[in-house]
């Protein structure tokens, strides 16, 4: 493969903007843009009803959220971790269908890796809470 | 020169390169926000008794700019979609509805929660006037039914001199629900609709008050992680919205003359950023506000 794109595609035609939808041969083909992304119409549009229905599930938790957040789970803990699920819930649907991290290029999983393990060790940190060295 | 990899990938990455670039600055992102959430744990958790305000903020106020948040992050992805199906009107369309979501957002935060923040007053009395002070606590109510303590007599300032001038000797405070009926146990939690202020004076004196601030960030470590984590996002809002905005402009329709793949990749990073931003505010949401 050129290792440099063309400055311009190749087909020259100037694009329509009131958005035709164009012939695929008129373009070169698309290159590592993540496995979600996908040049044909069909395709993505099938995305978008994903998209639509992954919108709609998150505005539902976000009514569960506010919801549960006054149902009595019996603890302030309890009622945290109700709601702290309920968010990583929602999170996760953000990350893997908005971003398509469900299915992404090895090298994006492995950047993630090294920032997961570094907020898990900021997290750890709040261990002070329960075991202070220098007041105990 | 032009930009290598805009829209073809980098043999050795397999990626083009602003999917790498915004990836990497994604995870700077995560440290960020992530030592801020670290250390509102750490301080909600090491706060004494009495000392985390509950239920301050205006929940419908705060559901309504989710709901918002989460809507334009649908609206960017079909704006992205819609570029790559080279529908370029609609993509338009999303786009502008993305960046009006963005700018409410940040129009409600400003205009209206912050300051509405701000008119605020709250007076915590010192450990040993407590007792005094019980008709507007309620704390032999609280203790009975195993509730967190309280502290702090909110409402709104009718001297508002009284926070500057040492001749003023007590702050009359036209009290909050909580603290004009704090016996009733409709005060024990907080509701989703915020209860108007009562007719109900207090008047405080400033010798047993320990702290007495309007809801600013030195009102408490509360206000000072919420203004510092709502401040920073809504920084990133400001810096999605205009991105968006860029894009919006004739630059974006000229680019996608010339290359409509690359004005794709370029919504798709500038998207990632704002999924991002949507992905913190579902954590700051309910911490802040309804825990």
């Amino acid at each position: 493969m050129n290792e440099t794109q063309p400055a311009a595609p190749s087909h020259g035609a100037p694009i329509p903007a009131d958005g035709g939808v164009l012939a695929e041969h008129a373009h070169p083909p698309l290159h590592g843009s993540g496995a979600a992304v996908d040049d044909h119409v069909h395709d993505v549009s099938k995305h978008v009803k994903k998209y639509l229905m992954v919108g709609a599930l998150l505005l539902l938790f976000t009514g569960l959220t506010v919801f549960l957040s006054y149902v009595d789970f019996g603890s302030m803990k309890a009622n945290m971790t109700v709601g702290m699920v309920v968010a990583t819930l929602k999170a996760g649907l953000v990350a893997a269908i908005f971003m398509h991290l469900n299915a992404e290029r090895q090298l994006i999983y492995r950047v993630l890796i090294f920032t997961v393990f570094f907020v898990a060790a900021l997290f750890w940190l709040t261990y002070f809470h329960w075991y202070d060295p220098i007041l105990r | 020169m032009d930009i290598p990899y805009t829209t073809s990938a980098r043999p050795d990455t397999g990626l083009w390169n602003a999917k790498i670039g915004i990836w990497l600055f994604l995870a700077s992102e995560i440290m960020l926000f992530g030592g801020l959430f670290s250390a509102y744990i750490f301080l909600r958790l090491d706060a004494p008794p009495g000392y985390w305000p509950h239920g301050l903020l205006n929940v419908p106020v705060g559901t309504m700019n989710t709901a918002i948040l989460i809507a334009s992050s649908v609206t960017v992805v079909l704006a992205w979609a819609a570029l790559k199906m080279r529908q370029f009107a609609r993509y338009k369309f999303y786009m502008g509805i993305t960046i009006v979501c963005g700018i409410i957002f940040l129009f409600v935060k400003l205009y209206f929660e912050w300051p509405d923040k701000f008119h605020h007053f709250g007076a915590y009395i010192r450990e040993d006037r407590l007792e005094k002070y019980e008709p507007y606590l309620g704390n032999h109510h609280l203790r009975e039914k195993g509730l967190e303590m309280r502290r702090e007599i909110t409402g709104h300032l009718h001297n508002e001199e009284a926070l500057h001038d040492q001749n003023v000797h007590e702050y009359e405070i036209q009290l909050d629900q909580v603290n004009a009926a704090p016996t009733d146990p409709a005060s024990d939690r907080p509701h989703f609709w915020p209860l108007p202020k009562t007719d109900k004076i207090a008047h405080v004196a400033k010798e047993d008050v320990e702290r007495a601030t309007m809801f600013v960030p030195s009102h408490s470590t509360f206000f000072a992680t919420y203004f510092t984590i709502t401040g920073l996002h809504g920084l990133h809002v400001l810096g999605g919205v205009l991105i968006f905005i860029y894009f919006w402009l004739p630059v974006g329709a000229n680019l996608y003359k010339r290359n409509p793949e690359h004005l794709a990749n370029r919504v798709e990073v500038a998207g990632l950023f704002w999924h991002f931003v949507d992905l913190v505010w579902i954590f700051v949401f309910p911490l802040f506000y309804l825990l």
